[in-house]
């Protein structure tokens, strides 16, 4: 059961502006049967001051394609072209009062959609247009690398399933996870930001004092590390922190063990996940 | 809560019969021993899961009640006939099931191929059958176990287990069915049978949530799936689910009581409710094979129409049913069962179930006929691929 809120529920029980527009002077046709969901939307503009002064749709899909499509005609009657063309996805499902997740490429094929229609408006050629959309991504549901760029960047999306609930990508065979992957990162090396939530969490540690530092690393060795290490008769013994440099010293079973390396690259990460992700850990032998 | 409901997803999960509700009670308040105990407090509890026990094994006609292991589930049943069977025989590396298996059996695909064992799925026609010839070529003496089911939760449709149980046996290949749909609703007699174990689950007979059987012949190689405690003679340790095992006892009783009505009343209502929608609605289509299939279930695709957008009208209607599109699972492609089909995509997305129980009348089954038409109607008038009563001709499907 999808938790719809009340407003997405009204506009799929009780559509505003299904229909046909005759003589639109604008339509944009997105979405495929064998994907789920298709929708027709039609503008009647006013040439004089490009005002869109009706726009009916018509849609195949689930409840909240077809609530996210009447809300985009609701959205952009009244409004100018230009006006209308600065409506993003996010501003539909905002104007339902959200959308589960899972549900979010509702409101970017009504998007969609609405760029179709103001390509055809404006006459421009949308073969041309679809040769700059960029190599196809998923094959599973036609979407190409341009639509997952403009999607990440304006949704700020971090993982291959925000991108499969905003634009459906990446949903059935999964073969263009890696390709998804490496559009994401693209993307957020443009924004000057890491892709890793994980690293974003712990940028708001740097601003710890040495001391501080110390006493957390200690703390860690004391609770987290050497607990874990008893449980195969081992121990480990704090040196010397300089920097970001831990020197520690194996003892017990752990000294002679043969998996000493990996023992130490599990501290390291222990300690990073921690305290910082910047510090190195260094076996030294007495 | 809302209780007020014409309930047609009794393939999903089914209602609690009031006797069987009644038999389990006392054990959920003043009967709470435990059944392991050696005091009589205890003994007492023991006694009546012994005596679900010999129910459950009398209504399939096991020869003996001990071939009767309560777990926690059909998912628990079926997960523990495969790893037993693979345990048991380690130099065995090949599995044969179907396409169309339930996910309890299809997602253990992939974390058995990375154990390195070799998961043959057999395809099914356009009718949702198999093809025995396909079935015979993959039988072979690597073959660690056949998983098939009994019949299929989506469409409905019954596979030829006991024919293919034989050619298992044939080639000293076990066999195991998971009946989950089948127990109540069609015969089953383990007595003649050649299938060594069987999946049954309490919620999909009118007994609670949270407990199921497997059916393991004797003599059949076995290795518990939980380890711990000595009980169910080993097999699956962990402390009984007492109230619910009495209560799955006497729900198979009752079943086995209600099978005639099951294929007549049931399916009469099954038979109005399917004809009445295919006369009313145009481009309406029945999946799956209407000769073999349980008497309580239809899965009928509406063409260029979405199931959610049906579930949800008919939900305003208090009706309840189910979907195989994509839109209602989270998932984004709709039923592997029905692409399994090759049902094209037209059609898939619009597939409703409903599946019946003796619960249901004639009266609900009227009302669903009268309202569902007017559901289509509506949706196919917002329907870009629908125009004046017809699909638009560039969009016609075609059909694989």
């Amino acid at each position: 059961m999808w938790e719809y809120t009340d407003k997405v529920k009204e506009y799929f029980l009780n559509p505003k502006n299904v229909g046909v527009i005759e003589d639109a002077d604008a339509i944009g046709d997105v979405g495929s049967i064998s994907c789920g969901d298709a929708l027709k939307l039609m503008l009647k503009i006013d040439k004089d001051n490009q005002e869109i002064v009706d726009a009916k749709f018509q849609t195949f899909g689930c409840g909240s394609a077809i609530a996210s499509s009447s809300a985009l005609t609701e959205m952009i009657i009244g409004k100018t072209v230009s006006e209308a063309e600065e409506i993003t996805n996010q501003n539909i499902a905002d104007f339902l009062g959200g959308l589960p997740k899972e549900k979010m490429h509702c409101s970017v094929m009504g998007q969609e959609a609405l760029e179709a229609a103001i390509a055809d408006y404006r006459g421009i050629d949308l073969k041309h247009i679809e040769e700059e959309e960029g190599p196809l991504i998923c094959k599973c549901f036609g979407i190409h690398e341009k639509m997952i760029e403009k999607t990440v960047m304006e949704n700020n999306l971090k993982s291959i399933e925000e991108v499969t609930n905003y634009t459906k990508a990446g949903g059935a065979c999964q073969t263009c996870h890696p390709a998804i992957e490496d559009i994401i990162e693209k993307v957020w090396k443009v924004k000057g930001q890491e892709a890793h939530v994980k690293e974003e969490a712990s940028r708001a540690k740097p601003t710890m004092t040495n001391l501080q530092k110390i006493a957390l690393i200690t703390e860690t060795i004391e609770k987290e590390i050497r607990p874990m290490l008893a449980q195969d008769g081992g121990d480990i013994e704090l040196l010397d922190i300089v920097g970001n440099e831990v020197a520690v010293a194996l003892r017990g079973q752990c000294s002679s063990c043969v998996s000493a390396a990996y023992t130490m690259e599990n501290v390291e990460e222990k300690l990073r996940e921690m305290v910082y992700p910047d510090i190195v850990v260094r076996l030294q032998n007495d | 809560m809302n209780t007020n409901v014409i309930y047609m997803d009794n393939n999903a999960t089914t209602k609690v019969a009031e006797e069987v509700f009644e038999e389990m009670k006392p054990y959920l308040t003043d009967l709470y021993g435990n059944p392991s105990s050696m005091h009589t407090f205890g003994g007492q509890v023991g006694r009546k899961v012994d005596e679900a026990r010999d129910r459950v094994a009398n209504v399939l006609g096991a020869e003996y009640s001990t071939e009767i292991i309560f777990t926690s589930c059909g998912t628990e049943s079926n997960s523990t006939a495969i790893f037993s069977a693979l345990q048991a025989y380690p130099d065995r590396k090949e599995i044969i099931t179907t396409r169309v298996e339930h996910p309890a059996i299809l997602s253990l695909a992939p974390y058995l191929e990375r154990q390195g064992i070799a998961v043959v799925e057999l395809k099914v026609d356009s009718k949702g059958m198999l093809d025995l010839n396909e079935y015979s070529h993959f039988l072979n003496e690597n073959t660690a176990l056949v998983s098939i089911m009994m019949a299929n939760n989506e469409t409905g449709v019954i596979f030829p287990v006991e024919e293919m149980a034989r050619m298992a046996r044939e080639r000293g290949v076990l066999f195991h069915t998971d009946a989950v749909q089948a127990v109540g609703k069609i015969p089953i007699n383990m007595k003649d049978s050649a299938i060594d174990m069987l999946s049954l689950s309490g919620h999909k007979l009118h007994a609670p949530k949270g407990v199921g059987a497997l059916y393991v012949r004797r003599g059949t190689k076995f290795r518990p799936f939980l380890r711990g405690g000595h009980q169910e003679k080993n097999r699956r340790a962990g402390t009984e689910n007492v109230a619910s095992i009495i209560a799955l006892g006497k729900a198979v009783e009752l079943a086995a009581g209600r099978l005639t009505e099951e294929n007549t009343v049931v399916r009469e209502i099954r038979d109005r409710l399917e004809n009445g929608i295919l006369e009313r609605v145009p481009r309406a289509i029945v999946n799956g094979d209407r000769e073999n299939r349980l008497p309580n279930t239809t899965n009928i695709s509406f063409e260029y129409v979405e199931g959610e957008g049906i579930l949800l009208l008919l939900n305003e209607l208090n009706i309840a049913a189910s979907s195989g599109s994509a839109c209602t699972s989270g998932s984004l492609e709709p039923s592997h069962v029905l692409r399994a089909m090759g049902v094209p995509f037209t059609a898939a997305h619009g597939s409703i179930r409903f599946s019946l129980s003796c619960y249901n009348t004639m009266e609900e089954a009227d009302y669903v006929i009268e309202n569902l038409p007017l559901i289509i109607e509506r949706l196919r008038a917002i329907s870009p691929y629908w125009k004046d009563g017809q699909p638009i001709m560039e969009f016609e499907p075609t059909y694989g």
